[in-house]
């Protein structure tokens, strides 16, 4: 980990900004920028600090790097992107992507993304990764310049494809599985809990109508009055500090969905594994067939139907030149076959190893992080409680005084 | 109807071999639900309150209801009443509830030091219109409602019977520290009689007695102008009233919020746990967030039905209250109309005898004892009223703070679960 970028360069995404441009069809557009700051980490010994780069960067283009990681990393877990649609939203919450919280909350997300490919110790060397950072102009030319994207058109077919592998290595079947799972449970519980935070706000909020009415109340009272009026005061305050509370657990639901879309990228190495094994059956199985056919040829017996054989009896058999001819060109066939096959499996061998690497790495991020999320939700509803109980004590005080 | 049945006969509410004729849902009486089983006797403060330490909020209420005995003019306390035992009775007519209604006394009014009679609504709502027709000039205090508003309650369900016991208690005890209304003829007898329907019968014979047989006329007399004090407090009863119904429409509301909540929270909490299934290190972090909200959702449920049984009635008793209030302050400007009519139609005739008829005095008597009665009773409603929205309110916050204390145990609870290494383990 100490060769990691993020020990030797602060990254930020430190502003957003609307703007409006011309897209691809030449129709105008308004969009968010996010300004990416960069900065090198000095040792200690001098009190300067390096100067700050910065450039601006908008979401497709963060789309752009992380399919080219994806593509160029297959045994890679990369790490996901925020949303790019509000998604699980309540009602408070707009789910227009102009929405300045909705804007903020992305801007968090984006630096985190970056930060967690810095820190990451395999794709933080990557150059593409670098520039990305540091170059503002011609940084889409040079990624596809490095061609990834034929890659990611065939990469995307076969995530999708469904087809059956022989023997696959358990340990990603089952992964594959808990990924599946882990995204429908996530998914769940980011649904209900956004039902929940609704119908929270919606309890708070009828609260403030005691404020009003105890006020209005308290003026045809004479020993009454100023008990009902500041406890009045203090259910006005009650229902107010529900924003504050939930916007705080919007943050909790956000380390959530950062796991949703990680799911979704732990699947793909999965599926990443599936293909390579598939691929090496098939270049297997070929191969097997083509000796079996070169060996009949050899020995003039048939034990597979064959078209060719079919026609061949039907319209006289060949002779034994071009027999020679057939067989010699199997041979190289076969030759090339073994070779390939024995790179595919080395190829495969080796994704096997580097991703489970990776998985490892990521089962032990993953834990941490959702322990550390747990307990910053139980934080905050401690914090809750204890809000709610002061609220209250002060109602009570001030009810005491009736 | 068979009529009440004497104490000897009642089946013992614990008593397994009665429980098909007390009914499935029956509350036992609310000293057996402490966790002593010391008969109630021992348990009870001396004007009969049973003790109910469940809460903070009820000692509180004990503490207002010992303040309140200060109101009878220094005098000791030397009547009290409670209200308990429901139980059910299932008759080829009807199927209803009676209730428990306990004197202890040492006033020379009663022939013994203690009874015990049981009623049900129906005598209540008997003596309520009595004490009405013959103490027209005071404030009665008001019944829970006669029938059931809502379609979907129960009548014999636990949570309704306690509800209306509750009040049904506080309306005999309201009458007890009345310093007029407790020494009613009517309230000695439905405290004492051991058949109530036939003293019901005979009630036209009494009736016949001076002074209690003031009739008023209804309507016809137009009033000059109401005293001051009687206007203000008209007014103040009608925004009174106003507030209330507010607040009452703010608090059901609050009550269905929650209730929504919780119908979301109940399916929050086992989706952690499902997740905790699917996980090996983080397994029991997520099963304790899982029941840490289930405790949640315990608590919620008991703030809700505390409101439910505990805020909402009493809130509309004092709706009622107002309501009554304003049917008297009606009978006294009645009072004072007639006064006024009959004292013109004197002036008018303008005879020169120097006294004035005793008609006209009669009805000088009675707007003054009117107003005199009123005004007392008034201030004390106004003080008891203070008292028990003091009591009713800072009964609200008590269970919102236990509600807030319950859910902070549960979370700083699994805080250390959280933390916990898995080396460690």
């Amino acid at each position: 980990m100490e060769d990691c970028l993020a020990k030797k360069m602060e990254i930020t995404v430190s502003e957003a900004e609307k703007r409006t441009g011309r897209n691809a069809v030449n129709m105008q557009e308004t969009y968010t920028a996010y300004l990416i700051e960069t900065r090198a980490v000095e040792s200690q010994s001098e009190g300067q600090c390096a100067p700050v780069d910065s450039l601006w960067r908008r979401y497709s283009e963060f789309e752009l790097l992380r399919n080219y990681l994806s593509v160029t990393y297959p045994h890679i877990v990369v790490p996901p992107l925020p949303e790019k649609r509000a998604d699980f939203v309540w009602h408070k919450l707009s789910a227009d992507n102009m929405d300045p919280d909705f804007v903020e909350r992305r801007r968090i997300g984006l630096e985190n993304f970056l930060l967690r490919v810095a820190s990451h110790p395999v794709l933080c060397q990557d150059k593409i990764f670098y520039s990305f950072l540091t170059q503002e102009s011609g940084w889409k030319e040079m990624v596809n310049e490095t061609g990834f994207q034929l890659k990611a058109d065939s990469r995307l077919k076969a995530l999708n494809a469904t087809f059956r592998v022989k023997n696959p290595d358990k340990r990603f079947t089952e992964l594959k599985h808990y990924s599946d799972e882990l995204q429908s449970v996530i998914s769940h519980l980011l649904r209900v809990r956004a039902r929940v935070a609704d119908r929270l706000y919606g309890v708070y909020k009828v609260h403030g109508n005691y404020g009003r009415v105890f006020s209005e109340w308290s003026a045809i009272e004479k020993e009454m009055g100023d008990g009902l009026q500041s406890a009045g005061h203090h259910m006005d305050v009650y229902a107010a500090s529900i924003d504050d509370i939930l916007e705080e657990e919007e943050h909790y639901a956000d380390q959530l969905k950062e796991y949703l879309f990680y799911a979704e990228a732990l699947r793909a190495v999965c599926r990443k594994h599936e293909l390579m094994q598939y691929d090496l059956e098939m270049a297997a199985q070929d191969l097997t067939s083509k000796k079996q056919q070169c060996e009949e040829l050899a020995t003039g017996t048939v034990r597979t139907f064959s078209l060719k054989g079919m026609t061949s009896k039907l319209f006289g058999q060949e002779t034994p030149e071009q027999r020679e001819a057939k067989i010699k060109v199997l041979e190289e066939q076969i030759q090339e076959g073994e070779e390939q096959l024995k790179s595919k499996n080395l190829e495969g061998r080796d994704f096997v190893k580097s991703a489970w690497a990776d998985i490892e790495r990521f089962k032990e991020q993953k834990n941490h992080d959702l322990k550390e999320a747990l307990i910053s939700y139980a934080v905050m509803q401690i914090s809750m409680c204890k809000k709610g109980i002061q609220v209250w004590t002060n109602a009570k005080e001030c009810f005491s005084k009736m | 109807s068979s009529g009440p049945k004497s104490l000897r006969e009642m089946p013992h509410p614990l008593a397994t071999s009665s429980s098909e004729e007390m009914g499935p849902a029956l509350t036992p009486s609310p000293d057996l639900l402490q966790p002593r089983s010391i008969a109630d006797k021992d348990l009870s403060l001396p004007n009969g309150t049973p003790v109910d330490t469940s809460s903070p909020a009820s000692s509180s209420s004990l503490l207002n209801r010992l303040q309140l005995d200060d109101d009878l003019d220094g005098e000791t306390r030397d009547l009290f009443v409670t209200v308990d035992d429901p139980k059910k009775h299932v008759c080829t007519m009807e199927t209803y509830i009676t209730y428990r209604v306990t004197t202890k006394t040492t006033r020379a009014e009663f022939d013994l030091p203690e009874y015990s009679v049981r009623r049900r609504y129906q005598d209540f709502d008997w003596l309520r219109n009595k004490l009405e027709e013959s103490q027209p000039t005071h404030l009665i205090p008001p019944l829970p409602e006669k029938f059931v508003v809502k379609g979907v309650v129960d009548r014999f369900s636990e949570e309704f019977v306690e509800t209306r016991r509750k009040a049904l208690d506080k309306f005999l005890k309201r009458i007890t520290d009345h310093p007029v209304l407790s020494f009613n003829e009517h309230f000695n007898v439905f405290l004492t009689a051991k058949d109530l329907n036939t003293y019901k019968k005979q009630g036209m014979a009494l009736l016949s007695k001076v002074g209690e047989s003031v009739k008023y006329v209804t309507g016809g007399y137009k009033l000059r102008s109401r005293p001051l004090e009687f206007a203000a407090i008209g007014e103040y009863l009608d925004t009174f009233s106003l507030k209330l119904g507010t607040i009452d429409r703010i608090a059901q509301r609050i009550i269905k919020e929650q209730l929504e909540y919780l119908v979301e929270l109940r399916e929050y909490g086992p989706v952690y746990s499902t997740w905790g299934g699917l996980e090996v290190e983080l397994a029991e972090p997520l099963e304790g967030v899982s029941a840490c909200i289930g405790n949640c959702c315990t608590a919620l449920e008991e703030l809700s039905e505390d409101m439910t049984e505990d805020f909402l009635p009493v809130l509309r008793e004092y709706i009622l209250y107002s309501d009554s209030m304003k049917n008297v302050l009606k009978k006294r400007d009645q009072v004072q109309a007639e006064y006024e009519a009959k004292l013109e139609a004197v002036a008018l005739k303008k005879e020169d005898r120097p006294k004035v008829p005793t008609d006209v005095e009669k009805c000088q008597d009675r707007v003054e004892c009117f107003n005199a009665d009123l005004k007392a009773d008034m201030e004390r409603w106004q003080n008891n009223k203070r008292q028990d929205f003091r009591q009713l309110l800072m009964g609200m916050a008590d269970k919102n703070i236990q509600y807030y204390e319950k859910c902070l145990t549960a979370w700083e609870s699994i805080i250390p679960l959280l933390q916990d290494k898995p080396e460690t383990k």
